[in-house]
């Protein structure tokens, strides 16, 4: 391709014209050169048009060459890689780019809701909360409308196919930004052996020195850079980040920073992710995130071919492009006439500088009148008029108020520059807040150097370059402790600068101090009037600073606008909070890889692959996949648990145990301890038995259960649920720790040590003594809750008699290495008695049937006399909840207890849920009698059942109550019976 | 002053909207008032207005020691809801709905309260028993609510990760229609406009030092503007309850947790409604403005800085992402933080305290927001009649010492787990 | 984001570690009897605004109940140090 000469691009510049990259913007194809920016590859193709506003739907045109555009903002790729908002100043360019416009319709520049603009004098400050409000609920129809009209870019709900990771750094020295300042910072630090890391957002470092003309001692600030680049090399130490931003600056120098790995190139490597989020934990920070140009405000500042003077001269010194050919300066800063000058010579009409000063340096002055240029001293811009782009403007000698006359100077732009303001974002995020400096008219850093962090250049008030070379050698040396005084922020001495945000007039047209937001002067005059007078009144008010630049261009004026309207002194005005990010953050970057399937850790039982291989289907539980059931024959799992439930009464069946926590307790103090942690008494226990055991929290309620094994005078072995594995692990060695050290008692969470299965059955006893030959397993050898340790052929095996499911039961464990061995002996030791494996479905439907409780009854809100375990509690001795549980309300006689229930008609299914409520016909309403907490078909009892939770419960056994479900339409006439329905006796499990 | 309308705005607009009149005035401070209450936020706001229309006490000062609404009514994820299952908790929250439902009238101020629903996903059958309980405890109190399936769900809102094998799969939801947001800074301005019409003194940089006592009783307060006396006096200051409690000589069973929250870039319309995810918590809604509205859990430790850290932002997207794949691309703008009274069982207070002359408003953890208008309505029928409100009686101060604790999640007395 | 020193492991995120809260509290003596004693305990906190005495667990380290000086406006953190005071000195 050989593209035809670009009308706006000169000579110069970074862009390498040997590469020239083919993009397109709203469907038309552009091109522009490696090195360059959207934005500049627009201009350089005479675009300034680029989007509409948000509320007035105004033509919007480019303002900034960084990330305090407002105005730029494109759409940006397809499908499912669209992604709105994407600013154009800040976006590299590469080739197969593909932009759209955003927020008009149907064509950027036949915008339909520019009748907006018509109705504008309506639209001002807090005027959606004045009306929409006829008839009541009207609000939701307009809602829809003014939803739609809102809103700037548009996203897709497609899934997002790029990754993104996370990177952990530490380092000595953190510098962000790598103009002069940080560019000195970094390289003072590196030379001193340091472990430096420099950042820098945009994709070349140089800072400002890209962006103009400058000189450093005595050379060209390119040269200059060249050498600092070279040195930068050499060191091992540095390590250097490009498109990486510094968003957010958090306690302990722990510094949030994004890096933009792949978002410039044209066909991105799919093993790298898209944009990497990096942790960097910094000894010292050193901040050199220069200044943003500050606007002024007049009327229609808004149209297109209006921006900032520093952008336009980044435009042209950086990427060889011309903004305008015949441009008006507004300026009241010495270097804006440099680039004037700069213009004139290379040949550009400079149609005007209107300078707001009255004595301007005479140099200037001398040069001005040499080059021809037409100087407006003393005289301000008062308004622009044009039609999607700017073509004249009216100035007006500043004295001469509001009212006065004046000239109108036509122009294709208008390039101003009143003032800088330092980028205090990072150090006000870490709660240091920004002081106004007169002599700047402006804000610095509240803090110039910290223990932990220090401002260079020009964030620090320094403007010649030499100073700011010179000061942030200073802080980096003072950080790294070279020496001891601390630099501090550059005061400059206070002159009578005229008022960068002047009285216009209402006729000047609309002045915007937020031109993404479309916030005028007026919005925040009308604030004032209307009784919002702090900074953050007016901000949320007008929504002024909150739209995606946060303010980056516009809070400075609006707070010189408030202390002229408020006629108080700018310094006692404070400044609204700034906000991590510093720039828009990529929702992904943040997420990192743990989304989807790793979005939390998966815990898996070392009998897993087993299960998965005898055809399980698994659920989730907590972290855990646990097997749910079995299918056979392409059984649901309600069929299938029927049928496994049946299996386990008649014969012998097989599940995992493996997720319940397990705890090795050991100890001389170790029976003391179980006896203050549980409520039952443990002291008694004999090696070799395991008892059941229920605990309390602090306030009495019930925390956990399971049970504790002794395996020696001093050695328990503890079980917990699996849902409160770790928080009783955490509770006990809280109590040891904290408030009983004089216990000696050692814990440690063996859960993952060891897998364990149960086998229940009236055959369990014949499966383990096919499983493993030679051991007795009679009763008078591992009577009920009898505890067994041995090795088989090498396997390590520990066995217990329990029972969840009420028939004869053993949980056999195993070290989880070994599980699969395990595994394999018992299913072969099963095969003679038919045993069956069942998943957590059955498990449930049988512990259902012997009224034991579970995750639903222990909600964290039952008491252990709620669930019918109250005798369990010693009176002899004291444990964690035994004077709390006694509160008043705790042993109410209205309190819910566990009671079983079955539907009068057994053939009709509960489910868990459904609301108790008295059977005497009376209609059904508010909170009743308790609920549903647990439901299953019983095989054994041919019929469904539930457990609930009952206001007084155990009193009502043998009457009928009703079990209401407004959501499934149901409600059923339910027999309250003792939650054990089967074998209440127990006689089954001491078979 | 005048009424806020469409002819209003009309006539301001030819006159170049230089004839506003204030909100609110900006009184001096009296040296009396009949009650007092401490905090400008929209508890405190919404309390002065009932106190007033409700009950004809207009002689009220609400002293704020910043800016009105600077506070949690300023930093929350404006969603309103009322599907909280616990006795005490429903009937609370469901009148607060009826109020919601007709606030922008009552207050002739646009609250931009918006029914566009709010589901309550689960992602396991326990968590799906716990909604159908839920659920019908709703429709038992006159509430209602629905119990919708994954398929349902997927036919109304698209984008959602909806496959069975996600990690955590959405099994379906409890959805309330008349659920939804609304624009929280009117609702403090709303308020503070309504009490000011109603003669209500708003005082605004007015710091609380200290309480005047006479004997066991409190009769005043001290403060940056003055000495002022009240027979009554409230605080609403949740987030910083402790601490106010503390110079009238009270412990509370309050910690004070930040909880942060985040808006994204403007997007035209992307997302319609108002979701809360049961697993790995994410909430999110998208603002008139566009701006999708996010948050998640509290950072977890006691906090006053209204900011929050890292590992709690990245846990809070990963969990929307996971959720919403779509997220993913999508950028963050703005992360805040507010400060959360975390009560020891999750659930408010509203009551008379133990010292004679002082009430307490606090204690509202995540659900300050939604709860705005039935807490200023139930503390000032506390206030006014000395005895608490039907809707407010459960939520006593000694609830915790005489063990009737209102604990939606069963969490207990681990303030950072509710 | 916190760093705590864990005097075991050393510097450590906070991410490892699981809040404890206020550890100017003293747990009543086992004994204790008192419903008021129990519940000042349970229920009450001072919950300042500065400086704070509070546990964390280490629970993906060693799994020690630390105390840790924090001030609870700034983050600022100035002390850790073993809960068990007897712990780290055999």
């Amino acid at each position: 391709m050989s593209p035809k000469p670009q009308k706006f691009r000169t000579g110069g510049g970074r862009i390498d014209r040997l590469k020239p990259l083919r993009f397109k913007f709203d469907g038309h194809e552009l091109y522009g050169y490696e090195g360059d920016t959207l934005a500049s590859a627009l201009l350089a193709n005479g675009q300034h048009l680029v989007g509409r506003s948000f509320k007035y739907h105004r033509p919007r045109g480019i303002y900034t060459a960084g990330v305090d555009e407002p105005n730029a903002l494109v759409g940006l790729g397809t499908k499912d890689q669209v992604t709105p908002n994407v600013q154009a100043t800040s976006q590299e360019l590469y080739t197969g780019l593909t932009a759209v416009s955003q927020n008009r319709w149907p064509s950027l520049k036949l915008d339909a809701l520019s009748v907006n603009s018509l109705f504008s004098r309506f639209l001002s400050a807090g005027f959606y909360y004045k009306t929409f409000m006829w008839p009541a609920g009207a609000w939701e129809f307009y809602e829809k409308f003014i939803r739609r009209a809102a809103g700037i870019g548009k996203g897709t709900h497609l899934p997002d196919p790029d990754s993104y990771e996370h990177v952990h750094k530490h380092t000595d020295l953190l510098v962000i930004g790598s103009g002069p300042a940080g560019l000195t910072a970094a390289l003072t630090a590196a030379e001193a052996g340091k472990q430096v890391i420099l950042v820098e957002q945009d994709f070349e470092l140089g800072g400002s020195l890209l962006n103009r003309p400058l000189t450093v001692g005595n050379i060209s600030g390119e040269d200059w850079l060249k050498r600092r680049l070279s040195e930068l090399e050499v060191f091992k130490n540095v390590t250097v980040l490009t498109r990486t931003t510094a968003f957010g600056f958090y306690e302990q120098n722990l510094v949030g920073c994004v890096e933009k790995v792949q978002d410039h190139l044209s066909i991105p490597n799919l093993h790298v992710p898209r944009q990497r989020l990096y942790h960097i934990r910094a000894q010292k920070v050193v901040l050199a995130t220069g200044a943003l140009e500050r606007p002024f405000l007049f009327g229609n500042n808004d149209l297109p071919g209006i921006m900032l003077s520093s952008a336009a001269e980044t435009y042209l010194h950086r990427f060889g492009v011309l903004t305008g050919h015949r441009p008006i300066f507004y300026t009241n800063q010495d270097a804006a006439y440099d680039f004037a000058f700069a213009l004139k010579t290379g040949g550009t009409e400079v149609a005007a500088i209107v300078d707001p000063r009255r004595d301007i340096p005479s140099a200037l002055f001398q040069k001005t009148r040499a080059l021809g240029i037409p100087l407006y001293p003393g005289s301000r811009i008062v308004r622009a008029e044009g039609y999607q782009r700017v073509r004249k403007v009216l100035l007006q000698p500043v004295k001469s108020g509001r009212d006065g006359k004046g000239i109108w100077r036509d122009c294709d732009s208008v390039l101003h520059s009143a003032g800088w303001n330092p980028v205090v974002h990072l150090q006000s995020q870490r709660g240091i807040k920004p002081v106004f400096d007169p002599g700047l008219n402006s804000y610095l850093p509240g803090a110039g150097i910290t223990a932990d962090h220090g401002c260079a250049g020009s964030l620090a008030g320094y403007e010649e370059t030499d100073a700011v070379v010179s000061q942030a050698r200073k802080v980096a040396k003072y950080l790294i402790g070279q020496i001891k005084t601390a630099p501090r922020n550059y005061k400059k001495p206070v002159h009578d600068t005229p008022p960068v945000v002047s009285d216009n007039s209402p006729k000047s047209g609309k002045t915007f101090v937020d031109l993404q937001h479309d916030v005028t002067t007026a919005d925040i005059a009308q604030a004032q009037l209307e009784g919002f007078k702090s900074v953050e009144h007016v901000k949320r008010y007008t929504t002024q600073g909150m739209a995606s630049d946060q303010g980056k261009l516009g809070n400075v004026n609006t707070l010189e606008l408030l202390a002229n309207l408020k006629g108080e002194d700018q310094a006692l005005l404070g400044t609204t909070t700034f906000r991590p990010p510093f720039t828009p953050l990529t929702i992904g970057a943040i997420a990192g890889r743990s989304v989807g399937a790793e979005l939390s850790p998966t815990r898996l039982s070392p009998f897993h692959e087993c299960h998965r291989r005898a055809g399980a289907e698994f659920i989730t539980a907590g972290d855990w996949i646990r097997s749910w059931y079995y299918p056979k024959g392409g059984e649901d799992v309600i069929a299938a648990y029927i049928r496994e439930t049946g299996a386990v009464r008649k014969s012998v069946g097989m599940v995992d145990v493996s997720s319940l926590g397990k705890i090795d307790i050991q100890g001389p103090d170790a029976a003391e301890f179980l006896n203050r942690v549980y409520i039952n008494g443990w002291k008694a226990l004999p090696i070799g038995k395991a008892r059941y055991g229920l605990m309390l929290r602090d306030d009495g309620m019930v925390m956990d259960d399971g049970t504790t094994w002794r395996l020696g005078e001093n050695h328990f072995f503890m079980t917990t649920t699996t849902t409160g594995a770790a928080a009783v692990m955490r509770h006990m060695e809280y109590l040891l720790q904290v408030d009983w050290p004089e216990l000696k008692v050692n814990l440690t969470s063996v859960t993952d040590e060891w897998g364990g299965m149960a086998i229940a059955g009236p055959s369990s006893r014949k499966v383990l003594e096919s499983s493993f030959q030679g051991i007795d397993f009679s009763t008078e050898a591992v009577p009920h809750m009898g505890f067994l340790e041995f090795e088989s052929d090498g396997l390590p095996v520990r066995i217990c008699r329990l029972s969840f499911s009420g028939e004869l039961a053993y949980e056999v464990y195993t070290r989880a290495g070994y599980a699969e061995l395990l595994w394999d002996q018992l299913m072969e030791g099963g095969k003679p008695h038919d045993m069956i494996l069942y998943g957590s479905e059955a498990l449930g439907a049988l512990r259902i049937e012997k009224g034991h409780v579970a995750g639903p009854e222990l909600d964290g809100r039952t008491t252990a006399d709620d669930l019918g375990l109250g005798r369990m509690q010693s009176s002899k001795k004291a444990y964690v909840g035994n004077i709390l549980k006694e509160r008043e309300g705790l042993i109410a006689e209205t309190r819910e207890q566990l009671v079983g229930l079955m539907p009068v008609e057994g053939a009709v299914a509960l489910k868990a849920g459904f609301i108790l409520f008295e059977g005497d016909g009376s209609e059904p309403k508010g909170h009743g009698l308790g609920h549903v907490t647990s439901v299953t078909f019983s095989p054994a009892l041919g019929r469904h059942i539930a457990l609930g939770l009952l206001s007084e419960g155990r009193a009502r056994e043998g009457t009928l109550i009703r079990a209401v479900s407004p959501v499934d339409d149901m409600s059923v006439d339910v027999k309250v019976c003792s939650p054990h329905f089967y074998d209440p006796e127990g006689e089954r499990m001491h078979a | 002053m005048a009424r806020y309308s469409a002819f209003e705005i009309f006539k301001q607009a030819l006159s170049g909207h230089k004839n506003w009149a204030s909100a609110w005035r900006d009184p001096v401070p009296k040296e009396k008032y009949d009650v007092i209450i401490i905090g400008g936020g929209g508890h405190g706001l919404a309390t002065a207005y009932y106190l007033a229309k409700e009950h004809g006490i207009r002689n009220v000062a609400v002293l704020e020691k910043g800016w009105l609404g600077g506070g949690n009514t300023g930093r929350n994820t404006t969603i309103v809801r009322s599907n909280y299952m616990i006795e005490g908790n429903t009937g609370f929250y469901e009148h607060s709905m009826k109020l919601w439902e007709n606030l922008s009238q009552e207050l002739n101020y646009n609250v931009m309260f918006s029914q566009r629903g709010q589901y309550n996903t689960f992602h396991n059958p326990g968590q799906m028993d716990v909604a159908r309980r839920r659920a019908n405890t709703l429709r038992l109190n006159g509430i209602e609510a629905e119990l919708i399936t994954a398929k349902e769900m997927q036919a109304r809102v698209p984008g959602l990760d909806y496959s069975a094998n996600a990690r955590f799969p959405i099994l379906g939801a409890m959805y309330q229609r008349r659920a939804g947001t609304a624009r929280h800074d009117a609702v403090a301005w709303g308020y503070a406009r309504g009490a000011d019409q109603l003669g209500v003194d708003i005082i605004q940089n007015c710091e609380v030092e200290e309480f005047i006592r006479d004997k066991d009783r409190i009769i005043g307060v001290r403060t940056n503007r003055g000495e002022m006396r009240a027979a009554k006096i409230g605080m609403a200051v949740a987030g910083h309850s402790s601490h106010v409690a503390a110079k009238a000589g009270l412990r509370l069973p309050i910690e004070s947790h930040v909880l942060q929250a985040f808006v994204s870039e403007p997007l035209k319309p992307i997302f319609d409604t108002v979701i809360s995810f049961g697993a790995a918590h994410f909430y999110i809604s998208q603002s008139d403005k566009g701006g999708l509205v996010m948050g998640g859990d509290i950072d977890g430790y006691n906090s006053y800085a209204q900011k929050g850290g890292m590992p709690t932002m990245e846990h809070v997207f990963a969990a929307g992402v996971s959720f919403l794949p779509y997220l993913s691309r999508l950028k963050v703008l703005r992360q805040w933080g507010g400060i959360m009274d975390m009560s020891m069982d999750g659930s408010p207070i509203i009551c008379k305290s133990p010292i004679d002359g002082f009430y307490i408003n606090a204690g509202w953890c995540y659900g300050g927001f939604k709860a705005t208008p039935a807490s200023g309505w139930c503390f000032a029928h506390t206030i006014a009649k000395d005895e608490p409100h039907e809707f407010n009686e459960k939520f006593r101060l000694d609830r915790f010492s005489r063990g009737y604790p209102i604990d939606e999640r069963g969490a207990g007395p681990t303030p950072n787990a509710h | 984001m916190l760093r705590i020193d864990c005097p075991f492991c050393g510097l450590r995120d906070e991410t490892e570690f699981v809040y404890g809260g206020d550890a100017s509290r003293k747990r009543p003596d086992l004994q204790e009897t008192s419903q008021d004693v129990w519940n000042d305990h349970v229920f009450l906190r001072d919950n300042p605004k500065g400086p704070h005495l509070e546990y964390w667990f280490h629970q993906h380290g060693c799994r020690s109940w630390l105390k840790v000086q924090r001030d609870v406006a700034t983050h600022e953190i100035t002390d850790v140090r073993f809960a068990d005071k007897e712990k780290g000195q055999g």
